[in-house]
């Protein structure tokens, strides 16, 4: 457990000073996963050979060199399985690889292990996995966020590293809060999407899971980057996002939005949440209350934008090229539609539903396009914040993780979990998870995350920000009863 | 409120049968989340434009040469059914 417990930066020393081998890391962790994944189900798949054949040939002295990393089963891996937790996929091999794979490797990184999650990354509690839910490693009783649950599962029960998950609407920093463990959405832009099955191809975004924030710098540094495969990829210059840890908070401006501290929070996190921003003052930083006036909107205007270009990624699912098709279909329409009846579960279809009716003749003006213009408004509110604060500080979630099974059938409410994390999906800006504290719950300890949001390209500031208050307490030093 | 809005039409328009329950189940939950997302006709949005994407990017060109893509086998490696080279799928013209 010992080795099991070392950040990806300590990790990385230890294999470039031959302390360890990479095989002998990957044993270590293969035994870890079988010890504990019977509990956590974080991971759907691994295959052991592969990356230990992978190891055999790895360059130690590459930043990453030698560390596995666990990879969401969204993101194509040539060779290996990509389900999207979903049984459409069930039997699908990636035949190419993603460009984030490509640049983990590039710095030495070996993929091990594919993690769970909502079915193509639609909801908030990794209970949409047609492969069954992830549970909570704090509280095994309980879901562990999602849709990214699995990525934060195996992270904050010692059976990776560090994993790359995908955030659309909060599926990096919700799970990455209710697990205890440093989540980071970067930029719209920052991280190439090719080979990343899409969901919300506006909103998608590709980021690390990791137990400390200098490891998340650390990932970002490898996968950030303009990719000619991905034309929404910007060519902004990627700096050294581990360059600014350690310099202190004197002089920066911290914004409180009063939209984010409202009724209905679980008061541990509001406590929580409070404590870490009077530690900040304490740190140097200044904190403002500033005004986000749109945000009771986000949520409306997310499961518009996001449901309708869902309905539209989803289309390719046919049972013609690749994916689940029902057998016996009579004409070609009908192969279409019970292949999808057959492939997809409930949540999706309900967002086909949903996204197909507001993109609809005689609809599509008053719904997708009225959002569309109150997301603009959602943008304005953060351009004019961010003139006066250098970050926002907020909950990442307003409560802690909910039992399994308690949300199931109440969509809207499962809905209203991610309305902290929405909006920095709908205005394209930066966004980290980080712990701040537990809550007493049953007996129980559950995690609390603490949620920055940066301006656009600004993840280096950022991870300055989470990295001060990170090493100024001991939240990230603690672990799971497993 | 949303007295238009029938899950087994849209169902058709997007190539998925449902079963009797689920539309049922569909119906009754999509349209409170369509209630919930009425209180964004509140909003004044006059003269506001649209944002289709976060980071205004427009007209990304490549070069237009020709550049490596899949073999027919790899392309056909993940096919439910094929054959010669091709996908097979039902009949579509009599």
């Amino acid at each position: 457990m010992e080795l099991l417990a070392l950040s990806v930066a300590e990790l990385q020393r230890k294999l470039r000073g031959k302390e360890v081998s990479p095989v002998e890391v990957l044993d270590a962790l293969d035994a870890r996963i079988a010890q504990v994944d019977p509990q956590v189900h974080g991971y759907l798949s691994r295959d052991l050979a592969a990356a230990k054949e992978e190891a055999q040939r790895v360059d130690l002295s590459l930043p990453l060199g030698g560390v596995p990393i666990a990879i969401k089963d969204v993101i194509n891996v040539e060779g290996a399985p990509c389900t999207c937790g979903s049984k459409m996929l069930e039997n699908y091999r990636a035949p190419y690889n993603a460009t984030v794979i490509g640049k983990l490797r590039a710095a030495g990184a070996i993929p091990f292990g594919r993690c769970n999650m909502d079915e193509f990354a639609m909801g908030s509690s990794t209970e949409n996995s047609a492969f069954g839910p992830t549970f909570n490693p704090w509280d095994t009783t309980r879901i562990p966020g999602g849709s990214s649950g699995g990525s934060a599962a195996v992270v904050a029960a010692g059976e990776a590293f560090a994993a790359l998950g995908s955030d659309t609407g909060g599926s990096i920093r919700q799970p990455a809060a209710l697990c205890g463990v440093v989540g980071l959405k970067p930029t719209y832009g920052r991280v190439s999407r090719f080979g990343l099955v899409a969901f919300a191809s506006s909103l998608d975004q590709i980021g690390p899971f990791t137990k400390t924030v200098r490891d998340s710098g650390l990932i970002l540094n490898a996968i950030a980057g303009r990719d000619p495969h991905d034309s929404t990829s910007l060519s902004e210059p990627v700096p050294d996002y581990t360059a600014l840890l350690g310099q202190d908070l004197k002089g920066l401006r911290l914004g409180m939005p009063r939209e984010y501290f409202i009724e209905g929070i679980d008061p541990q996190v509001d406590a929580a949440v409070r404590a870490a921003i009077r530690q900040y003052e304490s740190l140097g930083a200044e904190i403002v209350e500033v005004s986000l006036p749109n945000t009771e909107h986000a949520v409306g205007v997310y499961y518009i934008v996001a449901t309708a270009e869902c309905s539209a990624n989803l289309a390719r699912f046919d049972g013609v090229r690749y994916g689940h098709r029902a057998a016996g279909a009579m004409s070609l329409l009908d192969q279409y539609g019970r292949t999808r009846e057959e492939g997809f579960g409930p949540e999706v279809k309900r967002r086909i539903v949903l996204g197909t009716f507001v993109l609809s003749s005689g609809y599509s003006e008053a719904y997708y396009g009225r959002a569309q213009k109150v997301r603009t408004l959602i943008r304005r509110d953060f351009d004019a914040a961010f003139e006066k604060v250098d970050a926002i500080i907020c909950p990442t979630s307003p409560e802690v993780a909910f039992r399994i099974g308690d949300r199931s059938d109440d969509p809207l409410k499962m809905y209203l979990a991610d309305i902290f994390t929405i909006a920095a999906n709908l205005a394209g800006i930066c966004g980290l998870s980080l712990p701040c504290g537990f809550a007493e719950m049953e007996g129980r300890q559950l995690p609390i995350g603490l949620q920055l949001l940066g301006k656009p390209f600004e993840e280096a500031k950022l991870l300055q920000i989470a990295h001060a208050y990170e090493q100024s307490t001991d939240w990230h030093k603690a672990r799971p009863p497993l | 409120m949303n007295a238009d809005f029938d899950v087994r039409y849209t169902a058709q328009l997007a190539r998925l049968h449902l079963s009797a329950e689920e539309v049922a189940r569909f119906q009754a939950q999509l349209s409170q989340v369509l209630e919930h997302v009425e209180k964004l006709k509140t909003v004044d949005v006059s003269g506001v434009e649209p944002t289709a994407h976060s980071n205004e990017v427009a007209n990304v060109f490549r070069a237009d040469e020709a550049r490596p893509g899949f073999a027919a086998a790899q392309a056909l490696a993940n096919a439910p059914r094929q054959a010669n080279g091709l996908f097979i799928v039902p009949k579509v013209i009599d």
